[in-house]
């Protein structure tokens, strides 16, 4: 009761806590620094970038390289879009709509490449041919890996569909392509350009694999920059650029999510959807589909496992591959994931419980600052954070907290999705007869919100997992001395074309990945993939 | 019962990642007792043998952190004195020469320096030089005849060469050439080259990668060091390798002899460790390890220690007259990059 007093005006303080109309001080100061850990390293990378004159300035900017960088960027990012929103609408309607034989395998293995990074991807497609490089190289291996995007909304959306409209369709004189043209699509349209601007997003953010492919945009020239010159130089400006095209994609994806909330249609009772016979065709769509898998997952793990029964060659191994490097890199692989995904996971309590609670203007601020990080490439944020480090937080440079904390920043949007759902669930009257039984806030949150979320909870800290054993950019920034991840190993082996060495880390790496994923989806996510209930 | 129990282990879960937050923490502080702390921008697979053979020699453990050379020089000096480094190791010299301006460097035991040529090291006796290594010029020897090729470094930048180079601009090595052609040239003739070498090449991430795609017939040559070639054929052997190496001639700009060295920072935590292992790089042993173990492809340059036998000797180089301190310290090769478009 005592805390509930020093929480909040004494008043109102045995009233639930939804008619008040203040959250307690300690969650608004825990949601909003939430937020702020967020806009830190942006708002820092700006800071860098305004401490440069104008003139210089106008000169690292206005020069032939960025020019080629951003026609680079631009082209691979809206060609990328464009294949995976064509793949992932045709494998969706094939999935949902059709009696396409062995469709719940199809939708498993439709959604299991985003459990493939997309550089372990590119190191298996630059290893099986070094000429699959450049523009075409990169637009295969990031479609692979992106097109899942597109796809998990799409199929979602069409489950979602009312079959009555596409019927009227049908029986007022329309084929089954004009149909699809006239009146499915239109209803697609949220979930696919929301789809389709994630892939922009995932897209804009990538490093790893452009490095990998040599196909060079804003994301490989920052890192250019960094091998050069360290914190100096024009990679605050690049960045800055970088920063304001993602921002631009990221307020498109809010509209888009907005607008998805008004169209969508009634889910009273309804008739299960069309699903159209194939014919002769199925067997031309199944092996669609089986090359689909060949080329997303097939050929990647196949190369890992070649790689695997291939002796190393000693003048380009960094290190000797031995049981106990592996065993470090996987623990401290699992360590950091783990560590980052309870951190991540209690930073954004807080804020997805006021965003539930306390709607306020405040609270939806904070919200979007946190998707900030969305729209903000993985690479930016770990150089400002190393600047940062090195200027203004020494104790913490170099350390593995920092590093931890840097994951936190990167991942908190996964988290929130996640956690605010959770809360969105728990029914309020629980919570209210918590608290007018004499529970206070804090004592609520932890014996009956939290259990009731524990899902949700989970699901987020799982996800949160899965990205950071599979992220790149600030480990290899900001590991600590003499810390080597599986990620890092991979790309130490893979820059070198050490291909035999990379293989057992980009094995246990893609292993963790797609056991975490498959666990995930076995416990939570098969409704969400299948449309079936549990 | 059930929520309460829940919410136990919450907090049990909550008091976990505390600690494991608190230990990662700890990690870096725990220090062993005799230990130095290497900032590396050499070739790991090299360092690491070398820093295992040491610890095994010398009881003091190294701990490595890898970068690229320009990078991690800028790094120190970001750092200033709280920088965790006791030793720099890296590639190339002018990296070495700027920390040695900024006052960054101890003095290197004379018993050290005496161990390799003078003209190698610094003037000022503030870092030792290691191995040497030389730019060339890789070629296809299924695109190109050895009559075929440049005179001069010079020539690449003219139009017959369009599209026919691979270079790596943003690769640590590429740096110490332009810095060479713009202490031989002047900085007019530089851009000049550059704004031709923009025109005519392809831009790789680094050597490996040019190096490479010269032997699978991605580009007919390539700018690189002597090193990459010599490390590729090791690894694919001679049955599959389509590539030579091309030595500029008459002291070419090209032709730069590059100076791998190591230094003891002024703010070493362990400056006695530090000054043991700048001995053992250039001692006999070690220099013998490196020129035999087949993955190091650089000249060793302790007074009798044989190089590779893959490698020209090095009395036969002919690079171009230029001492270390004329060669400086990369300060305006990246402007010129940029000013270039090749940055």
């Amino acid at each position: 009761m005592s805390e509930a007093l020093s929480a909040g005006p004494p008043a109102v303080s045995t009233v639930p806590a939804r008619a008040r109309s203040r959250a307690p001080r300690g969650l608004f100061a825990a949601a909003a620094f939430s937020a702020l850990l967020v806009l830190l390293p942006i708002a820092f990378t700006f800071w860098r970038a305004a401490s440069f004159g104008v003139g210089e300035a106008v000169d690292l900017i206005w020069r032939p390289l960025v020019g080629e960088l951003l026609v680079n960027t631009v082209l691979i990012t809206v060609a990328t879009t464009l294949v995976c929103a064509v793949l992932g609408t045709a494998a969706a309607w094939f999935v949902e709509r059709t009696h396409l034989p062995g469709r719940r395998v199809w939708a498993v293995l439709s959604a299991a490449p985003l459990a493939m990074p997309a550089f372990i991807s590119s190191y298996a497609w630059v290893s099986l041919s070094q000429d699959l490089q450049d523009f075409n190289g990169a637009l295969l291996v990031l479609s692979c890996a992106y097109f899942p995007l597109v796809y998990l909304p799409v199929a979602a959306a069409l489950r979602g569909m009312d079959p009555a409209l596409e019927e009227s369709a049908r029986a007022l004189g329309c084929n089954r392509w004009s149909s699809f043209i006239r009146v499915v699509l239109p209803q697609l349209r949220p979930a696919l350009l929301g789809g389709m601007l994630l892939v922009a997003l995932g897209v804009l953010s990538e490093f790893g694999a452009f490095t990998l492919l040599r196909f060079h945009t804003f994301t490989t020239q920052i890192y250019a920059e960094f091998r050069t010159s360290f914190d100096g130089g024009g990679a605050s400006l690049l960045a800055c650029l970088l920063i304001v095209i993602c921002l631009i994609v990221l307020a498109f994806e809010f509209r888009v999510r907005g607008a998805a909330r008004y169209e969508r249609v009634d889910r009273g009772t309804r008739r299960a959807v069309l699903r159209y016979e194939l014919g002769g065709w199925r067997w031309v769509v199944v092996a669609g589909f089986a090359l689909l898998t060949i080329v997303t997952l097939g050929v990647p793990l196949g190369m890992i496992g070649y790689w695997l029964t291939q002796p190393g060659a000693a003048a380009v191994t960094p290190a000797d591959v031995s049981p106990e490097l592996l065993f470090n890199a996987t623990i401290s692989s699992l360590g950091f994931g783990l560590a980052a995904a309870l951190l991540t996971t209690l930073l954004v309590v807080p804020l997805a419980f006021l965003l539930v609670r306390y709607p306020t203007r405040f609270a939806t601020l904070f919200e979007r600052t946190v998707f900030l990080a969305q729209g903000v490439p993985g690479l930016v944020i770990a150089l400002a954070i190393v600047s940062l480090a090195v200027h203004a937080l020494q104790p913490l440079y170099q350390s593995a907290t920092l590093l931890v904390v840097a994951y936190a920043m990167l991942f908190m949007p996964i988290a929130l999705v996640s956690v605010r759902a959770a809360f969105m669930q728990a029914q309020p009257r629980l919570e209210e007869t918590a608290r007018a039984l004499g529970l206070s806030w804090s004592q609520t949150l932890f014996r009956v919100m939290l259990p009731l979320a524990g899902p949700g909870l989970g699901a987020a800290a799982a996800m949160v997992f899965i990205s950071v054993v599979t992220e790149l950019n600030a480990t290899l920034l900001l590991s600590p001395l003499d810390t080597q991840t599986l990620a890092t190993q991979v790309w130490a082996d893979t820059s070198t074309m050490a291909f035999a060495a990379a293989a057992p880390y980009a094995a246990l790496l893609t292993g963790i990945s797609l056991f975490a994923s498959g666990l995930l989806f076995a416990l939570l996510g098969r409704s969400a993939l299948l449309g079936e209930r549990g | 019962m059930a929520y309460s129990s829940f919410g136990t282990r919450l907090r049990i879960l909550s008091g976990a990642a505390a600690l494991t937050l608190t230990a990662f923490a700890a990690m870096p502080s725990a220090a062993h007792a005799d230990s130095i702390t290497l900032y590396n921008a050499q070739h790991e697979q090299v360092v690491n043998l070398l820093a295992k053979d040491f610890e095994k020699q010398s009881g003091t453990s190294v701990r490595i952190r890898n970068g690229e050379g320009p990078a991690m020089a800028a790094q120190i000096v970001a750092e200033g004195a709280a920088t965790p480094a006791d030793v720099y190791f890296t590639e190339n010299s002018p990296e070495l020469m700027l920390l040695e301006e900024k006052g960054l460097l101890n003095k290197v035991d004379s018993a050290t320096l005496a161990t390799v040529p003078t003209r190698f090291s610094s003037p000022t006796g503030s870092w030792v030089a290691v191995t040497a290594r030389e730019n060339v010029l890789a070629y296809n020897t299924t695109k190109l005849q050895p009559s075929q090729l440049p005179q001069s470094l010079f020539d690449l930048a003219k139009p017959e060469w369009k599209g026919k180079v691979g270079i790596a601009p943003s690769d640590g090595d590429f740096l110490p050439l332009v810095s060479a052609v713009l202490a031989l040239k002047g900085e007019a003739q530089t851009v000049q080259w550059l704004k031709g070498l923009k025109a005519n090449a392809q831009i790789f991430d680094d050597d490996e990668g040019v190096v490479a795609a010269v032997n699978r017939g991605a580009v007919a040559t390539g700018l690189i060091n002597n090193y990459y070639w010599a490390r590729l054929h090791a690894e694919i052997g001679d049955g599959k390798t389509r590539s030579a190496i091309y030595h500029f001639g008459n002291g070419d700009a090209g032709a730069l002899v590059n100076v791998s060295g190591a230094a003891v920072l002024k703010s070493a935590h362990n400056p006695a460790g530090g000054q043991k292992f700048l001995a053992y790089l250039v001692s006999d042993r070690a220099q013998q390890l490196m020129a035999n173990s087949h993955v190091m492809f650089e000249y060793p340059l302790h007074a009798g220690v044989a190089p590779d036998p893959i490698l020209k000797p090095l009395a036969d180089l002919t690079p171009p007259s230029l001492t270390i301190e004329q060669l400086g310290d990369d300060s305006q090769a990246g402007k010129l990059l940029r000013q270039a478009g090749l940055l």
